[in-house]
């Protein structure tokens, strides 16, 4: 067998290996009961002591939002200032200038969104104060953020009728403590043994066996690229992100950091089933969202192996597949299987260049973004598969006639109001922001502006547009991966994209986590014969269906005028 | 205003934990790794000619060549050329680069020219080749330096790297690695 394909065999099988424990583990954990990571707890315990913290106070849905939202925004302010100073401060041995008010911006809100769209280039546009101070940190908060949030959603419906979905702040340092920093380090350690740097040292020089002078970017790069793959962040430290062979120098480096970015999003799923107590239930979402990711993946290994069109009739054999934007080290059989990832499970790390890819992997790119369900970032992706549900439930309840119930819990008019708008809201920001882009770009192409806007596309035609609609969906998406031609370091797409993420970040948080709250306080009607039962592959199958006909219904157009016309117009 | 101190302490205790913490620790760890934390180099003559893992800019006929690359090779920064497959534009450079293969290689069908030697890398700085794309290039690089067909192809197989643990993804030739040993050998 190929062993291109049994390298993707086996992160495959290890990410499952690893994320069904972890799925289990993280149960018991939430649910305070005894686990191997006890010997934290003194370390948890101080922290709750310095900041004036009491794990055990019970928070209802709106207490809960309001802790969690007060420190986002407090992130938000720190970070937006430290970014446009970093000239002034230490630990900036390149010399990085300091940011611009509205990259800045874009930037601050990229990273606190667990989003980590990069308009600059980490070797020259942030010193390692920035890369550590703010992005590391922001890499492990903001997936804290998500999982916490995750959490009291599984809290309401752990208990029969409940106001208390638990504590903010209990959950968000356990995130820490017991998750997301002790794989860090392990994952740090792999990285790092491997050949990527981890030393405070700045630029290096030398000259080439050629004699040319170099300079090489480096830094401590490996403690943040172990969390921006755990936290499905995908922020990298060097602009070429993972393709970078520093960043991920080996084949060992590439599974080891695949594996990583998907094993906690697998674990949330399961996590669900274990805490509440219905294993099955986490089993049948955990199939659900892998039918919806093989679908997405086998058709991108198969355009990715498959080589150029247009190459191939200039008599080149690509026997390996597409190389543009590629690295020799991973193959196109491995960069295909990442993008597929990277794209559902909202990290937007790349190994290798998305905007080279073929037009049918760009469809299918984009398509895992605009479903965003399937896995998805960290505890967000449970919290956006949960709005999905939510209309599956309510649309079984009109087909057989009977009061749409979740798990014991009536939903009526309020919940599916909510579901229903934050379903449209992502449709709405992604499509209407392309729309504006293309009309700037076509009306106002000589706007003055960093970079005109007749100059943001670094491909025409179909492709072009390809590359306005990529960066909104990944913006919306909280995403971050991006078609990298696109010159959008310039103050229509920093503000732009800007507010799109804060807007894709929260509002399906906020959303969610409410509903599960307003559902946690009916109460319970115990299971009959007249129960619509979600847990079965049948109401699996009607989820799925859900999500393809709203996906279907709300991109198609959008998607024909891009990759798929771009498909088109080369097998002609 | 209680949300706003507990945010503003518990942000201060992290950002002990996280950011210096955590990746001082790693940095310490890291100092036993073998480029001591700052990337592997690669030295001739106690003098550092290079990154193992970085690729550099071999434009002369007496060395092996590695992939294009959008940032000329240049390590302080990194990128790839971002084409879409259907740029026309892009395409007319890819042609090109075939023409320049072909021209120093005549005994070269178009079929036999490995795809990654015409497109450039995703960083840019890949350091690798197939060995495919070491192979095409081994008469060249014996001609010009008066070295056997048979000498060059037992070197490209010494620094032919298999797959991880001879299972898992491509094989490779590190380009720097090759040619610092072919240097190596005319002495």
């Amino acid at each position: 067998m190929n062993t291109e394909f049994l390298g993707i065999a086996v992160s495959f099988v290890l990410m499952l290996a690893i994320g069904i424990p972890l799925g289990k583990y993280l149960a018991k954990m939430f649910a305070g009961e005894k686990v191997w990571t006890d010997f934290m707890k003194p370390i948890e315990n101080g922290i709750y002591k310095l900041s004036g913290i009491n794990p055990n106070e019970p928070m209802d849905w709106k207490q809960f939002l309001k802790a969690m939202m007060c420190i986002n925004i407090l992130w938000l302010v720190y970070g937006f200032f430290v970014l446009m100073y970093q000239d002034k401060l230490p630990l900036n041995p390149d010399a990085n200038p300091g940011m611009t008010a509205d990259l800045s911006f874009n930037t601050i809100i990229s990273f606190v969104v667990n989003c980590n769209l990069q308009h600059y280039s980490g070797e020259s546009g942030a010193s390692y104060l920035v890369q550590h101070f703010i992005f590391m940190f922001l890499h492990f908060v903001s997936a804290a953020t998500g999982i916490a949030c995750a959490v009291a959603f599984f809290k309401a419906f752990r208990d029969k009728t409940t106001t208390n979905l638990g504590n903010f702040w209990n959950y968000f340092v356990k995130a820490i403590t017991r998750l997301l920093l002790p794989l860090s380090v392990v994952v740090a350690l792999i990285l790092t043994f491997n050949g990527t740097p981890s030393s405070y040292a700045g630029k290096d020089q030398f000259i080439s066996l050629q004699g040319d002078t170099v300079k090489v970017s480096r830094g401590p790069a490996a403690q943040m690229i172990a969390i921006k793959h755990l936290g499905t962040n995908g922020g990298g430290w060097f602009g070429a992100n993972s393709a970078h062979p520093l960043e991920n120098p080996s084949y060992l480096t590439n599974i080891t950091e695949i594996v990583s970015q998907m094993i906690i999003p697998v674990a949330m799923v399961l996590c669900f089933g274990f805490f509440i107590g219905r294993k099955k239930i986490g089993w049948v979402i955990f199939g659900v969202m892998m039918i919806g990711a093989l679908m997405l993946l086998i058709p991108s290994i198969s355009s990715e192996t498959g080589g150029n069109p247009a190459i191939a009739k200039m008599g080149i054999a690509q026997a390996t597949g597409a190389m543009e934007g590629k690295e020799v080290r991973f193959g196109p059989t491995a960069t295909a299987f990442w993008s597929t990832f990277t794209t559902i499970v909202s990290t937007g790390s790349v190994n290798g260049m998305h905007d080279s890819t073929m037009a049918l992997t760009g469809l299918w790119q984009l398509l895992g973004m605009m479903i965003n369900g399937f896995f998805g970032g960290c505890g967000v992706g449970v919290l956006n598969y949960f709005i999905y549900l939510i209309i599956a439930v309510f649309i079984s309840g009109l087909m057989v006639g009977r009061t749409p119930e979740f798990l014991g819990h009536k939903v009526e008019e309020r919940e599916v109001k909510i579901a229903a708008l934050i379903t449209l809201l992502s449709p709405f920001l992604i499509m209407a922001g392309t729309a504006i882009a293309a009309f700037v770009f076509t009306n106002h192409g000589n706007a003055d502006w960093a970079v005109k806007p007749s100059a943001w596309l670094n491909n025409p035609s179909y492709h072009g547009f390809s590359e306005m609609l990529y960066e909104m969906t990944s913006s919306n998406a909280n995403n971050g991966s991006g078609f990298e031609g696109l010159g959008d370091n310039n103050i229509f797409w920093n503000v732009s994209t800007g507010v799109l993420m804060i807007l894709g970040r929260f509002l399906p948080i906020i959303g969610p986590v409410a509903i599960a709250g307003l559902l946690a306080k009916k109460k319970f009607i115990p299971e009959s014969a007249g129960t619509l039962k979600t847990d079965t592959i049948t109401f699996g199958l009607m989820t799925f269906a859900v999500i393809l006909v709203l996906n279907a219904l709300s991109y198609f157009p959008a998607l024909a005028l891009g990759p798929i016309a771009e498909y088109f117009s080369m097998v002609k | 205003m209680k949300n706003l101190m507990t945010s503003i302490r518990l942000t201060l205790v992290l950002i002990v934990l996280l950011c210096v913490i955590y990746p001082v620790l790693i940095s310490f760890a890291g100092k036993l790794s073998k480029g001591k934390g700052g990337g592997e180099t690669i030295s001739v003559n106690g003098k550092v000619v290079g990154y193992a893992n970085e690729g550099q800019s071999f434009t002369l006929q007496k060395y092996f060549w590695g992939r294009p690359s959008a940032v000329g090779y240049n390590a302080a920064g990194s990128a790839g050329s971002n084409k879409g497959p259907s740029n026309p534009d892009y395409l007319k450079d890819v042609a090109g680069r075939i023409d320049t293969l072909l021209k120093y290689h005549p005994y070269l069908k178009r079929s036999d020219i490995p795809a990654e030697m015409v497109t450039a890398s995703g960083s840019g700085l890949d350091p690798d080749i197939s060995p495919d794309a070491a192979k095409i290039q081994i008469k060249r690089v014996a001609d010009v330096r008066g070295l056997t067909v048979q000498q060059v192809t037992d070197l490209v197989a010494a620094h032919t790297e298999g797959p991880l643990l001879g299972l898992f993804g491509p094989a490779k030739v590190n380009v720097l690695k090759l040619n610092v040993a072919l240097d190596e050998l005319k002495k």
